[in-house]
Parts: structure tokens; C-alpha cells; sequence
């Protein structure tokens, strides 16, 4: 359905170049206070980015009464959760992409030389964000004042994820090996099963509540 | 020998926080048979109707669909049900057969693209089933989601104003529908505000008012006039 309709999609590319443009007001031209602020560019970005893709997880649903529909389909809704986080994942690294490549032209920085080492922390991180923002959204999706609660309810819960995805990148874009951030990443991968493990045991209880 | 009653509704009760919606509320529902339930705004008809299709749970007493508690097992009541409420729940962005195509995944029904052809038939809409739903109207809507009915043959129908919105042609090809699934066993709540198509179906008329069933009665052959007089007398007056 995103495929077809674009909606949150082009949203988030149109947030993501605003943003930018934002950034590079805010930086000018100095090379070593951009160094020093990339990393922590990148995840805020990346994480408005998310948070305004994420809060719309259920936003078809609410069309038509499907949220019902979905309820009272027989069987484990675990998958229901599964498919949506597949899609706000996919989202969500096109959105990262799409502001990487955004990142180099507009400040002039190398991201290509460490991009296998940033793949591996966006992925972990993306898939950490995506876990908890989806099981927030269904949280949240009945509720009426869901556009506060979201963010307030996830970013507290995401910091774990946060302060290891932005070390880890910080010392990636310094040229340090993957050995270097293996404590983080570890944190990340192990931050990322809970966070999946307790959307897929909860969703259903999350949805019948 | 009459048959078990498909529904049973035992000192049903719910209360939102301290405004009580529901109190004490029996019915029984017997294959093959139609109910219309009637009542003003706010009598707690869609409260009821939500807590048969397992979406709202008691706040005391009972109601169980074929033998299994609504609240306690929902899981082994859904496959029995059918729920039509204001919403189609239809996604607007899919086709019609891409609709009935996800459901069914959701549904876990082994359904291929012959008799998912044949549910679109059934209700009439095989011509437009490459269409997106946006392009449809109320009453195509309405029929898509019955569509779901015939592949996964449910037991009991829930309706919430069925016959809202709809043009002649799609209330008499509604009308049609129900009846047939009346004549198969399957058994029918209707709410309504209205004393049209939906009561000519029913065979038995319960008003809702002041919280409990204030009336419940058959139909027979009882005329426009008698039963505005009642819903006169039980639903505006007693409420």
C-alpha cells in the first residue's frame, strides 16, 4: 500500500532535505565542527526521520475501521507486528540512504571508505528503532492524543539504542575497526532481540487490550 | 426439538468508568432466526453488538457464540463470526480481490484465486475486481466485506445498521443475502434505528432501553404502525 500511495515516503525524503538544510545553516563550512557533530547529525536525523514514519504504522488502519478487522481475524497476530516492522524497516533505511548520500554532497564529507562498518551500525540501529517505534504505534493507535504520546513514550525507552548507534558511528567515521565498537554493537544486537522478542510476545495482548 | 441457541446473553453488564451502558441484558439466539434490536442513541446497541464480535469485553455476565465465551476464549468464537459494522473494513489503497486476498491470508483460509473469483462474484463485484476500493462506493464496500463472508461461512452475522447508506439495488441485494443466510442456520443481530428492510427480515423484535432489554417479542405478523408504537412506548418513552 506505501508502494502505491507514496504518502509516508515522500514525506520523510521532504523532512529529510529540510533537515539538511537546517544542518548545513547551522554548521557553515567548518570542517572540524561538522567532524565533531556528523554522528550525532546522522541518528537525529535519522530518528525525526523515524519518528515521523513510525507514528503512521497504523494510520491505514484507522480507515474504515480496519484496526477492528485486523482484531478479529482468528489466529496469531504476532505476524500482523512482523510484517509492519519489515516495512517500517524497509522505510526507514531508504529514508538512511537517501540522507547519507544527502550528507556527503551537502557537507563534503567521506562516507564511502567506512560504509560496510555504517551499514552494519545502521542496520543494527534501524532494526532497534523500527522494534520498539512499532509496538509503539500500536500502543498508541486508539488513543487520542497519540501524536504527543508517541515520542514521549519512545524516545525515553530508545536510549540504549541511541547512545550505542551514535558512539559506534562516531568511532566508524574516525576510521576505528568494527573491533573497536564490538561492545556496542553487542549492546545493539542484544537491544534489538529484546525489543523484537517483546513485540512479537506482546502484540497480541497489545491488540486485544 | 428446538435447536441450541447459536447466541446466549446471561446478566450481561458494561460500564465505561461509572456510566453504565449495559445491565442485566438476556437473549438467545436460535439458528435460522433474525433479531432486530432497537433503541435510541446511546441505548448501548453497538456496546452490545462489539462485545458478541468479541471487541469490547463485559464488565459482568456473560455472552458466548456456539458454546465459547466471548471474552474468555474470543479466539475460538472469531471463525464463527461476522461483524458489518459503520466501517468496511476494506484498505481503500488495494483492489477489491487484493482486499479479499489479504483477509483471507489474515483469516489463515486456504482460499485460491478461483474461489476468491467466486466470492466476488457472489456479490456481484467480479467486474471490478481490479479496481482499487477508493473508486468504490458505500454499498460496493458493503458488499466487499460480505465477500469475506462467503469464503470463510461464518455462523452468526453481526449487523450494525446494515441497510445505512445503501442505494435501493444494494439493499435489495443485501436483503437477499440475508435472507439466504437465514435459511442456511446462520443467525442474524441487526441494530437499527430504522424500521425498514431490517425488520421485514427479522423474526423477532428486542428494544433496548434503559440499559436492559425492555421489550422482546416476535415479529410475526406485526405491521409498521404496532411496532412504532412500541418502540414509542419501551424506547423513547421508557429510556
Amino acid at each position: 500500500m506505501e508502494h502505491r500511495s507514496k504518502e509516508t515516503l515522500n514525506a520523510l525524503v521532504f523532512f529529510a532535505l529540510l533537515l539538511l538544510f537546517v544542518f548545513q545553516f547551522a554548521l557553515g563550512p567548518d570542517r572540524e565542527r561538522l567532524a565533531a557533530a556528523l554522528p550525532g547529525l546522522l541518528w537525529l536525523g535519522f530518528v525525526l526521520a523515524g519518528l515521523l514514519g513510525l507514528g503512521r504504522t497504523f494510520v491505514l488502519e484507522r480507515e474504515n475501521d480496519c484496526w477492528d478487522a485486523l482484531l478479529l481475524a482468528p489466529g496469531d497476530k504476532s505476524a500482523i507486528y512482523v510484517g509492519k516492522l519489515a516495512v517500517n524497516v524497509l522505510l526507514m533505511l531508504v529514508v538512511e540512504v537517501l540522507l547519507l548520500v544527502l550528507f556527503t554532497f551537502f557537507f563534503n564529507v567521506d562516507l564511502v571508505g567506512p560504509l560496510p562498518a555504517l551499514a552494519l551500525v545502521l542496520a543494527l540501529g534501524t532494526l532497534g528503532l523500527a522494534a520498539v517505534g512499532t509496538l509503539f504505534a500500536a500502543m498508541t493507535a486508539q488513543v487520542r492524543a497519540r501524536e504527543l504520546l508517541f515520542p514521549v513514550l519512545l524516545l525515553p525507552v530508545q536510549v540504549p539504542v541511541l547512545l550505542a548507534t551514535v558512539k559506534a558511528t562516531e568511532a566508524v567515521l574516525l576510521g576505528e575497526p568494527l573491533s573497536a565498537v564490538a561492545h556496542w554493537l553487542k549492546l545493539l544486537a542484544a537491544a534489538d532481540v529484546v525489543y523484537v522478542a517483546a513485540g512479537v510476545l506482546t502484540f497480541d495482548f497489545l491488540l486485544e487490550s | 426439538m428446538t435447536a441450541d441457541p447459536l447466541i446466549r446473553v446471561i446478566g450481561l453488564g458494561k460500564a465505561f468508568g461509572r456510566h453504565v451502558v449495559l445491565d442485566d441484558v438476556r437473549l438467545e439466539v436460535r439458528p435460522g432466526e433474525a433479531v432486530a434490536l432497537l433503541g435510541a442513541n446511546g441505548a448501548g446497541k453497538t456496546t452490545f453488538l462489539r462485545i458478541l464480535a468479541t471487541l469490547t469485553r463485559p464488565s459482568r455476565g456473560s455472552a458466548s457464540i456456539l458454546g465459547h465465551d466471548c471474552a474468555r476464549a474470543p479466539e475460538r468464537v472469531r471463525p464463527h463470526i461476522g461483524l458489518v459494522a459503520h466501517g468496511a473494513y476494506v484498505y481503500e489503497d488495494l483492489t477489491a480481490l487484493e482486499n479479499l486476498r489479504f483477509w483471507t491470508a489474515l483469516a489463515g483460509l486456504a482460499a485460491d484465486g478461483a474461489a476468491l473469483a467466486r466470492a466476488l462474484a457472489a456479490v456481484e463485484l467480479e467486474r471490478f475486481a481490479g479496481e482499487r476500493v477508493r473508486t468504490f462506493s458505500a454499498g460496493m464496500k458493503r458488499r466487499l466485506s460480505l465477500a469475506r463472508f462467503v469464503l470463510s461461512r461464518p455462523r452468526v452475522l453481526l449487523l450494525d445498521e446494515p441497510f445505512a447508506g445503501l442505494d435501493q439495488r444494494a439493499k435489495k441485494w443485501l436483503e437477499g443475502y440475508l435472507e439466504a443466510f437465514k435459511a442456511a442456520g446462520g443467525a442474524l443481530v441487526m441494530a437499527t434505528h430504522s424500521f425498514g428492510r431490517e425488520l421485514a427480515l427479522a423474526d423477532r423484535l428486542v428494544i433496548l432501553a434503559a440499559r436492559a432489554i425492555a421489550l422482546d417479542t416476535p415479529r410475526a405478523s406485526m405491521g409498521a404502525d404496532e411496532i412504532a408504537r412500541l418502540y414509542r412506548l419501551h424506547a423513547e418513552d421508557g429510556a
